[in-house]
């Protein structure tokens, strides 16, 4: 099994495993008092229920790498209000639920390709490409308002959600998301 | 890996900082009023260095054949023993691994020292000038007039953590209890000097004459956050060779990189340097404080990628 993380590998997003339970670094920060030690405090947020904690650690501290399971499979279609269905390529069928998936819920495609992780046979988190496509369903037109201090401007991608644009995005455009960040990246040109 | 973030969210980005740029041009050129006002000299000193400034707890990241500065501080002093009064000087420092809200590796440092002076007279000139900028920049978050609240670090710790670290010092207590109970109860409507550091705790400061368990130690605190570090320095070459050589046998017990001993600076305090008060103030978090912000996100234009 690969080596354990020392505090100085840990940042936000990180999935660490900490008394047999695994969890994602949810928020981090690096303090150091005066000409003291440093002091690295982690909130925890477990991926079996959510639950979260904050945790104190020191350099020499270290926390293991959770014993993860990684599937591929393909998003199908949603049931209900929070229902994500997916199959693997032996066509067996799989549930996610929006608690999972969290926002990648409104960048999912069908037939996207996602790696899904488990823990003893729960699912707890979800990557999704690099980048997907969407389309805007909804955002003002052009570049309205004072230009100099607002660059950029919400657009809705799916159902509510919304996301930052630039000025110059109109409705019915495709553009690319950064699924890492939730962030705009591109516009997509029609051919 | 490089950032493949849209250049126009990088745009919006920087469009946002402007006015704490121009609040960070106005601090420093307040600033430099002041010391020029006040007879300073501005200096310079390298900022690659074929060896850091010794300290338990900070690394210094490795450039060509030396390290980048984690601080000025030795060869400021080099200059004070060299007949140097009042210098001051604005500049880069480099600690390794340093990153939080606030914290980063590459940081912006302001250094001051006069000779024939202790940490008295540097609390004198912190007030003052903090107060010329502030009244000169109007910043979102002004400083209330001084002076300010001189809290000795004993009496904080008897009232908020229940025990003494004078009389019995711990070092991993000490630090977590100053974290998550002292700084927590500072005042936040005026800055604050947090003084008389227990001796292990001394860093490069002298003890205080008549009562050795005491360092001549303080930190100023703006918001509850620790702005600035200053000491009445130590000037006895032997003592300072001997913290150097407990910090070197405790670093390298603990793993960490033991740096070579900066014996020009040891020799300039052998041919004597006067008795001498100095600070060092980190110029990001004075301006973050100044907006009212608590990341240095808010003040930084560009801070380093971390894939």
């Amino acid at each position: 099994m690969a080596a354990d993380y020392s505090a100085s590998d840990f940042r936000k997003g990180l999935r660490v495993e900490a008394d047999g339970i695994p969890y994602v670094i949810s928020e981090f920060n690096f303090v150091k008092p005066g000409k003291g030690a440093a002091i690295y405090t982690c909130r925890l947020k477990s991926l079996i229920d959510g639950n979260t904690y904050v945790r104190n650690f020191r350099s020499n501290d270290t926390l293991k790498r959770p014993d993860l399971e990684e599937r591929t499979m393909r998003y199908s279609h949603k049931e209900g209000d929070d229902d994500f269905i997916f199959m693997d390529e032996n066509f067996e069928q799989f549930t996610l639920s929006g608690k999972v998936l969290g926002d990648n819920q409104y960048f999912l495609f069908e037939d996207c390709e996602v790696h899904v992780l488990y823990h003893n046979n729960r699912p707890v988190d979800v990557t999704l490409p690099t980048f997907i496509e969407k389309e805007v369903l909804e955002t003002e037109p052009g570049a309205r308002g004072n230009t100099a201090t607002n660059t950029l401007k919400p657009a809705k991608i799916n159902g509510n959600f919304e996301i930052q644009v630039p000025l110059f995005i109109n409705q019915g455009d495709t553009i690319k998301i950064d699924t890492r960040t939730g962030e705009y990246a591109d516009r997509v040109l029609k051919k | 890996m490089l950032s493949q973030r849209s250049p126009y969210l990088e745009h919006a980005r920087l469009q946002a900082l402007k006015p704490a740029l121009q609040l960070r041009s106005h601090v420093l050129h307040a600033l430099r009023d002041w010391f020029r006002r006040e007879g300073f000299m501005e200096v310079e000193t390298p900022i690659r260095l074929p060896t850091p400034a010794l300290e338990l707890h900070i690394d210094a990241e490795p450039s060509g054949a030396g390290f980048l500065r984690t601080s000025p501080e030795l060869h400021m002093k080099r200059l004070l023993a060299a007949g140097c009064s009042k210098i001051f000087q604005i500049g880069p420092c480099f600690r390794k691994g340093e990153r939080g809200d606030r914290h980063n590796p590459e940081y912006t440092m302001l250094e001051w020292y006069r000779t024939n002076a202790d940490y008295y007279c540097i609390m004198a000139d912190t007030e003052s000038l903090l107060t010329h900028i502030s009244a000169l920049c109007s910043p979102p978050f002004a400083l209330c007039p001084s002076p300010w609240p001189q809290l000795c670090i004993e009496e904080l710790f008897l009232q908020h953590a229940g025990w003494n670290p004078v009389e019995s010092y711990d070092a991993e207590r000490f630090e977590h209890d100053l974290v998550h109970k002292v700084e927590p109860a500072l005042p936040r409507d005026t800055p604050v000097f947090v003084m008389d550091y227990p001796a292990p705790a001394a860093a490069l400061s002298r003890r205080k004459p008549g009562r050795e368990r005491v360092a001549e130690r303080f930190e100023l605190y703006i918001n509850g956050i620790e702005i600035a570090n200053a000491f009445s320095e130590l000037i006895d070459p032997a003592e300072q060779r001997c913290r150097f050589e407990a910090w070197a046998r405790e670093r390298q017990s603990a793993g960490a990189p033991v740096y070579p001993l900066d014996e020009a600076f040891l020799a300039a305090l052998e041919l004597g340097m006067p008795p001498s008060g100095g600070i060092a103030l980190g110029i990001d978090r004075l301006i973050m404080v100044l907006l009212g912000a608590t990341s240095l996100d808010a003040v930084m234009a560009f801070r380093e990628f971390r894939s």
